[in-house]
């Protein structure tokens, strides 16, 4: 049987060891993906030794401790720190979600964290997500109507028509998601991917938008809406329990109503 | 020029730095007028700060009952404890109905009532008839009203094919010697480059500085990054005594718990479980404005009336509030208090505590956006060139202290008018003066010294003892001898920046170096807060001194202004407050004793 190697700057070795000082009773063992674009090596997987008494409940506080006490070279996003910026999304214990939601408790054996899976590593857990952006301004995420709003006063929206954005409208852009998509793993650059379909679908579920089949038939397409394969990877990855692969399914829905109505 | 660093020439009409909610909203306004704009910024724009404001922003549309925008600014000249400049406080109150409309036609998802309007809630310190009612003034989208500006403002600009330049940071002003603004230098994070932005204007719009202190409701990014700037550029700021603490940040965690709880008919209950505010404002009660609650729930806690096995914190209850109400209106500090605190708020109170969430203080600037200094007997002198939007400004429309949902009205109204002023002061594409000789050299020497750092004290380290000091000797309460002490120590702190140690030296993504910077940005802040809150000898809004318990309308209803140089020496001079209206729409409201 052939066997395959991953290249070189893809094999993760074993990297350096931080260990706990002495006197400490209850630890826990990190292992965190480090890559370091001046070396010329590839990635390392680094071990750091943490108090658990003092390190804080959430693994982004365990990464700050980190940062703070033990090696300051460690490269991570973060910013509100309670699950509302996205910024702190990687991949911990194996799956996608936020350092800062997510409690050591739930985390059984030593810690492992990664950056988001296939994107490209700029230093550490810092991924390159400029393509997602792009992607995400390219399905044009603005309210679009001909028709001119009213003078000195708001569309109207009945509470009917608000809460069917519920769920699609509190995305936060951390691209869990995005991330854990097979379709997008295979198909990223074609492939608009959870998050941005999602995006996509807030808008054609908006009462005030005028554009609806203008947006369904921007995504209709075998690369685009029906790149995705119902894997429902996206909805088990969100931090925030929404669920993208409904949004899809709704949009898959709308699209093929569309094609329909000719012949009707 | 240090010939170690590459450096990459920018040249726009307007440059704003930062991209939250002020940041974008004179970013889209720049765009629509055609200037070419860049918009710099730490973060990518949906990660900035704003997104995280929850309850809502005022405007007095009277979709839920009468209103009338002289009420709204009446209640935030109140609120201010009248240091709030009244011409900016009637420009603000005037434009919210149409601010406020003009984000629900760009998409903003507001809640809704039944009549399909903007869901207005209430909030600390909103009434109706001048103190007399209780005003449902604040529009909400649920309880993730700044999520859902945020978003809708970054799409805006997208809409509008705004150029970003995204996790840049800012790293100083670039000014001529005649004292004018010219661009600022920037760091892009991604590839280590510096980048040197020269423009007609620039805005600032970098947010406040609540990580000075050790638990506050704001971000890790939250470290007032265009203040410190500001300082380092031989410039003021204004009123940086005047910090908030929210009532309610959870407990421990320090995350944010909205006002819009008790809005809903939440409430504090003590220790013993009696509703103590009805003792400290019995007509406002849990909705008196927010430094009244954080000093009745300090007072609590000290008398020995706190909740907890240490008696150490207050609770917050709303489990007596329809789960169906809670689920549709308060969905994300449900969320924040099952995470944070391990709480189902639809049986349990939430442990709470007073919490650093606002500088009320930052930039002076004009009701147009225009920074201005007090220069040789003129307190309003614009400093041209600059200008400052959003929280990193001090309009002052807050004054001593903000009502809640008046900070998210305060970043799109501001941020609009510094739009309308740049259009109306640059040419699109007009003729530049360039850059001054030697832009950014001392930038780059600095920024060079830093990297190689190699003192014996590194940057967590220290930050963490201005932290606390920050937080025992600036806290709710304040006293001669606990700030004097402050003093000394946040001397001593600064001090201990010339043995900063940092080990990282790479260009590329070295946050290492970025937190040290930021360090250095807090450090002027915390320095000229606590020595300005050590100079003030009276109580007023937010600053309440234990030693000179009143208001002193005689000798203090003053504005501070505060310089600090390189060594750590400050200096401070005053400008007036502003008690005129702008127009004569409305009669300016003389000072009165303080009730809820």
């Amino acid at each position: 049987m052939a066997k395959f190697r991953l290249p070189r700057n893809s094999r993760v070795r074993v990297g350096k060891a931080h260990p706990v000082p002495q006197g400490v009773s209850r630890r826990t063992r990190f292992k965190i993906y480090r890559h370091d674009p001046d070396s010329g090596d590839g990635p390392r997987l680094d071990t750091y030794e943490v108090d658990r008494d003092t390190c804080g409940e959430m693994v982004l506080d365990a990464l700050i401790t980190i940062k703070n006490e033990m090696d300051s070279t460690l490269v991570f996003r973060r910013s509100c720190r309670e699950g509302v910026c996205g910024s702190c999304a990687m991949n911990i214990d194996g799956v996608n979600t936020l350092a800062c939601t997510k409690p050591l408790d739930d985390i059984s054996g030593d810690v492992r964290v990664y950056p988001l899976p296939h994107m490209r590593v700029i230093r550490d857990l810092v991924t390159d997500v400029s393509h997602v952006y792009g992607q995400l301004a390219s399905v044009k995420p603005w309210l679009r109507s001909q028709s001119a709003a009213p003078e000195a006063k708001e569309r109207l929206q009945s509470p009917d028509e608000r809460e069917k954005l519920d769920g699609l409208y509190e995305c936060i852009l951390c691209f869990c998601c995005q991330t854990a998509c097979p379709s997008y793993w295979w198909n990223g650059e074609t492939f608009p991917g959870p998050a941005v379909l999602l995006q996509a679908y807030r808008w054609v579920a908006d009462s005030r938008d005028e554009a609806g089949d203008e947006r369904i038939a921007e995504l209709d397409g075998a690369d685009e809406l029906f790149r995705c394969r119902t894997i429902v990877n996206c909805t088990n990855a969100c931090p925030k329990g929404l669920n993208p692969a409904r949004a899809i399914a709704e949009a898959k829905k709308r699209a093929a109503q569309s094609l329909r109505r000719p012949m009707d | 020029m240090n010939a170690a660093y590459a450096i990459v020439d920018h040249a726009y009409d307007v440059i704003v730095v930062g991209a939250g909610g002020a940041g974008l909203r004179a970013t889209l306004g720049l765009a629509e007028a055609g200037l070419s704009t860049a918009c710099i910024t730490k973060v990518f724009p949906t990660r900035s700060h704003t997104v995280a404001a929850q309850g809502g922003i005022s405007a007095a549309l009277g979709n839920m009952g009468d209103d009338d925008w002289r009420y709204h600014m009446y209640d935030t000249v109140k609120g201010s404890d009248w240091l709030g400049d009244q011409d900016a406080i009637e420009y603000m109150c005037k434009e919210a109905p149409a601010a406020v409309i003009e984000l629900e036609h760009y998409g903003v998802p507001f809640s809704r009532t039944a009549e399909g309007t903007i869901y207005q809630r209430a909030f600390g310190g909103m009434t109706t008839e001048y103190g007399k009612g209780t005003a449902q003034r604040t529009c909400a989208a649920a309880d993730r009203t700044g999520h859902a500006i945020l978003h809708t403002l970054y799409q805006q600009s997208l809409r509008h094919e705004a150029q970003f330049f995204i996790e840049y940071f800012a790293l100083d002003l670039i000014m001529d010697e005649d004292g004018a603004c010219r661009g600022v230098m920037a760091w892009c994070l991604e590839d280590g480059t510096l980048h040197r932005f020269s423009a007609a204007l620039t805005i600032l719009a970098t947010g406040g500085y609540g990580r000075c202190y050790l638990s506050c409701t704001s971000a890790h990014t939250c470290t007032g990054d265009g203040n410190g700037m500001v300082l380092r550029a031989g410039l003021p700021l204004q009123d940086m005594e005047f910090v908030q603490f929210h009532p309610t940040g959870v407990y421990g965690a320090g995350v944010l718990i909205t006002e819009g709880v008790r809005g809903e008919g939440g409430y504090l209950v003590n220790g013993e479980g009696e509703r103590f505010m009805e003792r400290y404002a019995p007509s406002a009660k849990d909705l008196a404005s927010r430094d009244v609650v954080s000093r009745s729930m300090t007072i609590e806690i000290r008398e020995g009336r706190g909740a907890g096995k240490a008696k150490d914190h207050i609770l917050l209850k709303l489990d007596h509030l329809d789960p169906d109400v809670i689920a549709a209106r308060l969905p994300g500090i449900s969320e924040s208090a099952r995470i944070f605190a391990g709480v189902d708020v639809t049986r349990e109170p939430v442990p709470v505590l007073p919490t650093v969430h606002y500088n009320m203080g930052g930039i002076p600037t004009n009701h147009h956006g225009e920074v201005v200094v007090p220069q040789e007997g003129d307190p309003d002198t614009v400093v041209p060139g600059l200008m400052a939007s959003g929280e990193a400004a001090c309009v002052s429309v807050h004054g001593a202290n903000r009502l809640g949902s008046n900070s998210l009205l305060d970043l799109v109204v501001f941020g609009r008018a510094a739009a309308l002023r740049a259009a109306s002061l640059v040419t699109p594409g007009g003729k530049r003066e360039g850059l001054p000789p030697g832009a950014g050299e001392a930038t780059l020497e600095r920024f060079d010294r830093l990297r190689h750092a190699d003192g014996g004290t590194p940057t967590a380290r220290l930050r963490e003892m201005m932290q606390r000091t920050m937080q025992n000797d600036a806290a709710v309460f304040r006293t001669e001898s606990s700030l004097q002490e402050g003093c000394r120590r946040m001397a001593e702190v600064f001090a201990g920046f010339s043995d900063i140690q940092v080990s990282d030296r790479s260009l590329v993504w070295n946050t290492d170096l970025m937190e040290t910077w930021e360090l250095d940005n807090m450090l002027r802040q915390a320095v000229v807060t606590i020595v300005c809150a050590e100079h003030r000898k009276e109580s007023r809004g937010a600053h309440a001194r234990e030693d000179y318990t009143e208001r002193d309308d005689e000798n203090w209803m003053k504005h501070t202004v505060a310089w600090l140089d390189d060594d750590g020496q400050h200096r401070i001079d005053y400008r007036p407050v502003h008690l005129d209206t702008l127009t004569d729409e409305v009669e300016n409201i003389p000072p009165q004793s303080r009730v809820y």
